[in-house]
């Protein structure tokens, strides 16, 4: 049983959701991402989405943008990503791990030789951003060689035939998209994005979690209540981690009274 | 046409499953255009009223005594707009009302796909909104003015390289969030399927009227024909009649910048370290980047050649050996536009000086009867700051 199937599994027996933080793996530099990640774990982080910083992170909006332009300024590249990663590991054994990165960076490594290198950083999960289900065959390859889940996008956008065509592939958990556009905080949930759990619902027996524009206790209750298993919730905790550059300890603080926050409205 | 998205092992559609139905959506739309009569119609009446096509082909009598063979220029500078990127805004502008999208977003570099968007806009009664780089807004003014004159909305980019590469990433962001009313107008052969075989359809006629005219002129077809290459449109554009015939030469010339010893340039194929295969903005192609797949800032004294990956179809034409590459320096170029001005009466864009500069390297292989085509893919006005500022 994969990690993610396990977590998910133990959340159902709870009559929980899970709350799924996402950082930039470097944000704002290689030591602070890694007590951040730590803090979110302590904090009730039921598994972790985290990314690689690209240089033109397209389905991103400014919050995850600028998160990037930090990690690649302070160092980061895909090697130190996956170092990075097993320090996590060593820190928790349990927690599932999922990627979020673009397809350039796997293809630069050779797309075999990075998810074996994931796999042996201890990584469960990978979601290629700009990687739709129509290219994504050479990754599942790998995915499957080396029992990686391939995890895909649902978007407001995408039809049923899509739904189907995406659902055939997808392992893990399905990622659904919030929001008609990037990733970023927003103020208020759209009525279509419990829409769209109630569309996917029915279609797939995998944890459905939801993220892009997640950013509230209310909005993790809210996408919760229309079916999903889980609320992934990136921009509001990188907005706290650029507010307090410089100030380790504020930051750390404000990230774990959010994260409780968040966690506490999956139950 | 082939409905393929890929070009041998370069293209397909690397974007975020929100945008994927979008293109779908249009590329059925673009495809059945293709055999729309009543479609075709309205596009060849712009192109001929509103464009001024064709562009003529003028014989350059004092380069060619200079070089000692027969160069013709094909004079993309004389469309409306001043480049021949109002081909191609037309053409998709127009697919776009077709498809009942009444708002448009473009990237742009140099500000000619920019201008040229704002202006189709104006021309069909539609909304527009351009993206360009701060460093670009910076270098290329007048062509800003010209975008808002035409009722468009300029937005600054401040991210990244703040050049054409990061006002492409703003605009597939817009895009994301827009694509149930909002037509993506790219303005070159890049992006993802159908943009590249699109964009290349929307350019083709420049190579048809080029064969057409050689034919009449000389009653023979060129040795050579030399083109710039950014994205690869202009090139795209005129090379692809002359594709079958294979005894004709097709030379891309890429932006050398400092020279590529430097690595301050936009040679996706001329620096074997830095232009490798990857992916940007949605497609499979030759990219700067470093070892771990970040993208390259490039360098190039003409905004509209610096861009980091190049159109998947000029991969494959390379990798076929049906076309080759080269480059010119920043330097070469400026030389060259000062050259083709005094020469021939012609201020060229500080992007076709590069393929002037490249023929003014190259063409003395030629023996006297021999005819090469320079593709003059626009005129040099809004670069006249520019060359004040490096030639005094």
């Amino acid at each position: 049983m994969s990690r993610f199937q396990k977590r998910f599994a133990e959340l159902k027996e709870k009559g929980e959701a899970g709350f799924v933080p996402f950082v930039v793996l470097g944000d704002p530099d290689e030591e602070t991402s890694l007590e951040i990640i730590k803090t979110l774990i302590q904090s009730g982080a039921d598994a972790l989405e985290l990314g690689f910083a690209f240089s033109d992170p397209i389905a991103d909006g400014k919050t995850v943008q600028e998160a990037d332009q930090r990690a690649l300024a302070s160092g980061m590249n895909t090697d130190k990503c996956l170092e990075l990663i097993k320090r996590v590991r060593q820190f928790n054994e349990d927690i599932p791990i999922s990627l979020l990165l673009y397809y350039n960076l796997i293809y630069q490594k050779g797309i075999e030789k990075f998810y074996k290198e994931a796999k042996e950083a201890g990584v469960d999960a990978i979601l290629a951003a700009d990687c739709p289900v129509e290219e994504t065959d050479p990754l599942l390859e790998a995915a499957n060689k080396t029992e990686i889940d391939q995890v895909f996008i649902v978007s407001p956008t995408t039809t049923k035939k899509r739904l189907e065509k995406i659902l055939k592939k997808c392992s893990g958990y399905v990622y659904i998209v919030s929001v008609l556009g990037v990733t970023g905080a927003r103020a208020s949930l759209q009525k279509r994005s419990i829409e769209l759990i109630k569309m996917v619902r029915p279609f797939s027996k995998l944890p459905l979690c939801i993220g892009f524009g997640i950013s509230k206790p209310k909005h993790v209750k809210n996408v919760i209540e229309a079916g999903a298993d889980g609320a992934i919730v990136g921009s509001a905790i990188i907005n706290i981690i650029k507010k307090n550059i410089g100030n380790k300890e504020a930051m750390l603080s404000e990230i774990k009274e959010l994260a409780l926050e968040l966690k506490k409205a999956t139950r | 046409m082939k409905k393929e998205t890929r070009f041998g092992e370069y293209g397909g559609q690397y974007v975020p499953e929100t945008l994927m139905p979008a293109l779908e959506d249009l590329k059925k739309a673009f495809y059945k255009s293709l055999k729309d009569k009543k479609f075709n119609k309205e596009y060849e009446t712009l192109l001929r009223d509103f464009v001024g096509r064709p562009t003529p082909l003028t014989f350059a009598k004092g380069l060619s005594k200079k070089l000692g063979c027969k160069i013709y220029l094909k004079r993309e500078d004389l469309a409306h707009t001043g480049a021949h990127k109002i081909n191609n805004a037309l053409g998709q502008a127009l697919l776009a009302k077709h498809m009942g999208k009444n708002r448009l977003i473009a990237e742009t570099g140099a500000g000619q796909h920019g201008t040229a968007t704002a202006i189709a806009a104006a021309k069909l009664g539609m909304e527009c909104d351009v993206y360009m780089g701060e460093v670009d807004i910076e270098r290329q003014k007048p062509n800003v003015y010209r975008m808002q004159l035409a009722g468009a909305n300029v937005i600054p980019v401040s991210s990244g390289s703040r050049t054409l590469k990061d006002a492409i990433n703003e605009c597939l962001r817009d895009w994301t969030a827009s694509c149930e009313n909002t037509h993506y107008l790219l303005g070159s052969v890049l992006g993802p399927h159908p943009y590249p075989t699109m964009v290349a359809h929307f350019q083709s006629m420049i190579g048809k009227e080029a064969k057409k005219q050689i034919l009449k002129a000389e009653g023979r077809l060129p040795k050579a024909i030399i083109a710039c290459v950014g994205g690869g449109s202009n090139a795209i554009g005129i090379f692809k009649a002359f594709v079958p015939d294979k005894k004709v030469e097709l030379i891309g010339v890429e932006a050398g910048g400092k020279g590529i010893e430097t690595g301050k340039h936009a040679a996706r194929f001329s620096d074997p370290e830095l232009g490798r295969k990857g992916v940007l903005h949605g497609t499979m192609t030759y990219v700067l980047q470093d070892k771990f797949g970040q993208i390259y800032n490039t360098h190039s004294i003409s905004a509209g050649l610096d861009y980091s990956a190049i159109g998947p179809e000029h991969s494959m034409l390379r990798d076929l050996k049906r076309a080759s590459y080269s480059y010119a320096t920043d330097k070469e170029a400026l030389q060259a536009f000062k050259i083709l001005s005094e020469e021939e009466g012609i201020i060229p864009a500080l992007e076709s000086s590069h393929a002037v500069a490249f023929t003014l390297k190259y063409a003395k292989k030629y023996k006297p009867k021999d005819i090469v085509i320079v593709n003059i893919s626009g005129r040099g006005d809004k670069d006249l700051d520019i060359v004040i500022k490096e030639l005094g």
